[in-house]
């Protein structure tokens, strides 16, 4: 052990005080992860003191109706969010990164500008544009959920097209030119040679708009209607009565579900892919 | 060989402007059936624009393409009986070979077994046989570039156009390339376009070339005619290496002509030149051309030189400067005018380069065919 070659200047991996401080991220970040999750077995009310392993909280939890019709309302609205934000997402790149147009700065400003502005004001803006435009909330489900999907809409889709952007950086016109000399046409070229390019950009930028939306509280609170009940809100609603093992049981589901799909989606890509794309 | 060919491209009065910037100039060419045709010019001289046009990328500002007898001006690149070998090769990394070559036979709908004899056939062509499953980073930017060559070949095109085939290759494997590119283009039998700044390039693997400078076709001719009896100064001074002198043409009749040159002394050339009499002119000499004695040896140059009259083709000068490149060495030599010129002496035997060295007396002369007078 002590006749191991000596550690090189870059070797940081093999040295004693990064390997700490390493650590010591790794558990400022994930503790209270880990201790959210440990306490949804306890079997107390207060959640306070270890009073010992229950799984009745899940078992509560699982039977909480409304509790579960939110989490399919979130589920609902962020595969919904997702799918619209990757399609004008992507979309929006590609234009803004083919064409020159007049006022190019000034639409690339404003595609921007939900990703800026404090949600808390989206938000605002929301409820009074909705009330202005007297948007129907009595729609049978799931299209009473329309406005906080359009809501979601709005600030998912500038974060995919700005990694789709970056993205399409690194891409060589000419592969394009390649395929067209070769016989493609404008859409061929762009399923077989432009979109190859861009999966791992359209993949992270669909699990980013997915747990953006997923865990939106500020934005959701404005827009959700009494029968619209976001997983956000609901728990955020529980807390203040009690903070109890109910909440954390349903927490630590949702922290299983997105670590699954993250899990999936870089299965599906690659982890190198989307690496890539940063 | 010689048989009179017909034009696979013709090229009439092509412009192109970009805004205020014209990078094809009225341009007028035609390129002939199975020749191997070189564009060659220095980096923003619009060759590769020129290219680019004949694929259907950029659209001619003024003037007309005719591709095998049909007007180009408003048919798309996928409809062109031309494919393009790019510069980045753009091979598509996340296809293997069998994909990458076999792509365009797809979406033409050629059918399976059609296609894999086809891309079998055209990788033997360039010598990648049993490359078939590899993936482009699995590869070497060499065998990269064959396969961008075999996609497009297996086309079988009327015109294969080569954007700087060979300018990301290491020296080695550069001669090597244009030596099989010229094999290739025999094999083949199709008409290959290239696009070059560098004239050994050039000069090793065209049929013929164009110079082009900023945007206009300077010459267009063999390689050899291109180096020996360049246009004017801008081919002279692009291909290869070249000493030019101002001087006023002094004599010019059919068979023989002087130049007076205030730097390098009086010219004779044995033959015509043609221009104004008491024009301003340029003499080019080529390095090669120029033999270097010790002083003193002065009956000897004169026998050497005895196609000029006496005290012409002649000059003296100090060694300024030299580099041993192996198979010649290169002399920097000041005139007794005070300007440099260029010699470049083979090294025949082993100790050649050591008859002379920095600061020696020297004396040079060349033969009264070897100058060429420039008059633009």
């Amino acid at each position: 052990m002590f006749n191991r070659t000596p550690i090189a200047p870059l070797e940081y991996t093999r040295k004693l005080w990064m390997r700490s401080w390493v650590g010591l991220t790794m558990l400022f970040l994930y503790a209270p992860l880990i201790v959210l999750m440990i306490f949804s077995f306890n079997d107390s009310k207060r959640n306070v003191v270890w009073k010992g392993f229950t799984l009745k909280y899940y078992e509560k939890a699982l039977n909480n109706d409304s509790l579960v019709e939110a989490l399919v309302n979130s589920l609902t609205i962020a595969a919904l969010a997702t799918i619209v934000s990757l399609v004008i997402g992507a979309l929006a790149a590609v234009v803004l990164w083919r064409f020159r147009f007049p006022l190019k700065g000034l639409v690339e400003g404003t595609m921007s500008l939900p990703i800026i502005v404090p949600e808390i004001c989206l938000g605002v803006a929301f409820l009074i544009f909705f009330a202005k435009v007297d948007w129907p909330t009595d729609l049978p489900w799931p299209l009473n959920l329309s406005a906080i999907t359009i809501a979601h809409i709005t600030f998912c889709f500038p974060f995919v097209a700005m990694v789709v952007r970056a993205r399409l950086a690194s891409f060589n016109k000419e592969e394009e030119e390649a395929a067209k000399d070769l016989g493609a046409t404008e859409w061929q070229a762009f399923r077989d040679v432009l979109l190859p390019h861009i999966k791992p950009a359209l993949v992270a930028g669909a699990l980013l708009a997915f747990t953006l939306s997923l865990d939106d509280f500020v934005i959701t609170f404005f827009t959700s209607g009494p029968d619209t009940i976001t997983f956000p809100v609901k728990v955020y609603s529980m807390v203040r009565f009690s903070v109890t093992p109910e909440v954390n049981a349903a927490s630590t589901i949702l922290i299983l579900l997105t670590v699954i799909l993250t899990f999936i989606a870089l299965k599906l890509q690659g982890v190198k892919g989307i690496a890539e794309t940063h | 060989m010689t048989e009179t060919k017909q034009p696979i491209i013709q090229i009439r009065n092509v412009s192109k402007r970009f805004g205020k910037v014209t990078a094809v100039d009225n341009v007028s060419l035609d390129i002939l059936a199975g020749e191997f045709f070189v564009l060659l010019g220095p980096s923003g001289c619009g060759k590769t624009t020129l290219l680019r046009m004949i694929a259907g990328f950029e659209m001619p500002t003024e003037g007309q393409i005719i591709i095998d007898g049909q007007d180009m001006s408003l048919v798309p690149p996928n409809k062109r009986p031309v494919n393009m070998v790019f510069q980045s090769y753009a091979v598509f990394p996340h296809m293997n070979v069998m994909d990458n070559v076999g792509y365009g036979l797809r979406i033409s709908g050629v059918s399976k077994g059609e296609i894999r004899d086809r891309v079998a056939e055209a990788l033997e062509l360039v010598k990648l046989g049993g490359f078939e499953d590899r993936m482009p980073d699995q590869m070497s930017g060499g065998q990269r570039q064959r396969v961008a060559l075999a996609r497009s070949l297996v086309m079988r095109p009327k015109v294969l156009l080569l954007d700087e085939p060979l300018s990301a290759l290491d020296a080695k494997l550069r001669a090597q390339m244009q030596f099989e590119l010229s094999d290739l283009q025999d094999k083949v039998g199709i008409t290959f376009v290239t696009v070059t700044h560098d004239q050994d390039e050039a000069l090793s693997m065209a049929s013929r070339v164009a110079v082009i400078n900023k945007g206009e076709v300077a010459q267009l001719a063999p390689p050899a005619d291109l180096y020996e009896y360049p246009a004017n100064r801008f081919v002279a001074d692009f291909v290869g290496s070249v000493n030019i002198f101002e001087g006023k043409l002094t004599l010019d009749e059919p068979d023989k002509a002087a130049v007076d040159c205030p730097g390098l002394g009086k010219i004779y050339l044995n033959h015509g030149v043609t221009g104004p009499h008491g024009a301003d002119v340029w003499v080019a000499l080529r390095p090669e051309k120029i033999y270097l004695h010790v002083p003193g040896e002065g009956k000897a140059i004169r026998a050497a030189a005895q196609d000029a009259p006496d005290g012409h083709n002649l000059a003296r000068g100090t060694i300024k400067g030299m580099s041993y490149l192996g198979d010649i060495t290169l002399y920097e030599i000041q005139l007794e005018g005070g300007q440099m010129i260029r010699v470049s002496r083979p090294n025949l035997s082993r100790h050649d380069q050591e008859d002379f060295t920095w600061d020696d007396k020297v004396s040079m002369h060349w033969r009264a065919d070897s100058p060429v007078v420039l008059l633009s």
